[in-house]
């Protein structure tokens, strides 16, 4: 049971930094602020696989929704 | 701002009323479950960021204004500092309602149970004064930001 837990933490970890990685190395701007959502959400998975649910709540509605929002408005008024 | 595109515009008139009633959810039972104040005012205003995303700055400024959601922070942080005083009988922020059979007064019960709503004092008040300062104070934000942003565009087009 505990190795099962620890697989499922390697991969969401993994696929965490994959999406970092791709917010920095992306030439557009919306596909790259996605691409951070993506690993805040995660983060917020991460949270919760860590008995934090408090602190999953908080990072998934202020990481993955607030900013993006602010950064896709900031992105359109680019334009 | 331009609206975006039907497929978002509908799944968003679809989806917005539930996050808004999950919001109020976290809010109301936030002595009891995971959450509280500050988390379900956060997701009631990351609903009100989808509304302004998809549909455009424009058409959500009319049915709620800044002066008005800056008027609700306000009065959401002076119940708050309220409650904290109404106890300064014996000490600040103590809990008076508490365990005393009236609003929110119920005994508390020991051991494995689902849960009373009815307890907990004068702590649910709180949380739902600061889940309305929170959700008010991040959709003064938004507000500010998609008007700067619309400002922005104005000046440069001149």
């Amino acid at each position: 049971m505990s190795s099962f837990v620890e697989i499922i933490h390697l991969v969401n970890l993994v696929i965490m930094l994959a999406a970092a990685l791709l917010a920095v190395l992306f030439r557009k701007l919306l596909p790259s602020v996605i691409a951070l959502s993506v690993a805040s959400l995660l983060l917020s998975l991460e949270f919760y696989l860590l008995h934090a649910p408090d602190v999953a709540i908080a990072e998934a509605a202020i990481g993955a929704g607030l900013t993006m929002a602010i950064f896709i408005f900031a992105i359109r008024g680019t334009r | 701002m331009s609206p975006m595109s039907k497929i978002v515009r509908t799944i968003t008139k679809f989806v917005y009323s539930i996050i808004i009633i999950f919001g109020f959810y976290i809010i109301v039972h936030g002595h009891l479950t995971p959450g509280g104040g500050f988390q379900g005012g956060a997701v009631t205003a990351s609903a009100f960021a989808l509304l302004l995303v998809s549909y455009g700055s424009l058409a959500s400024k009319k049915f709620v204004k800044k002066d008005f959601l800056s008027f609700l922070e306000s009065s959401g942080l002076t119940l708050f500092i309220a409650l904290a005083f109404l106890g300064l009988g014996t000490t600040f922020f103590y809990n008076l309602l508490a365990n005393s059979g009236g609003w929110f007064g119920n005994v508390s019960s020991v051991g494995i149970n689902p849960g009373d709503m009815n307890t907990g004092g004068v702590v649910p008040l709180m949380n739902m004064a600061v889940g309305l300062e929170v959700l008010s104070g991040l959709g003064v934000i938004l507000l500010v930001m998609a008007g700067a942003m619309e400002f922005t565009k104005k000046k440069e087009n001149l």
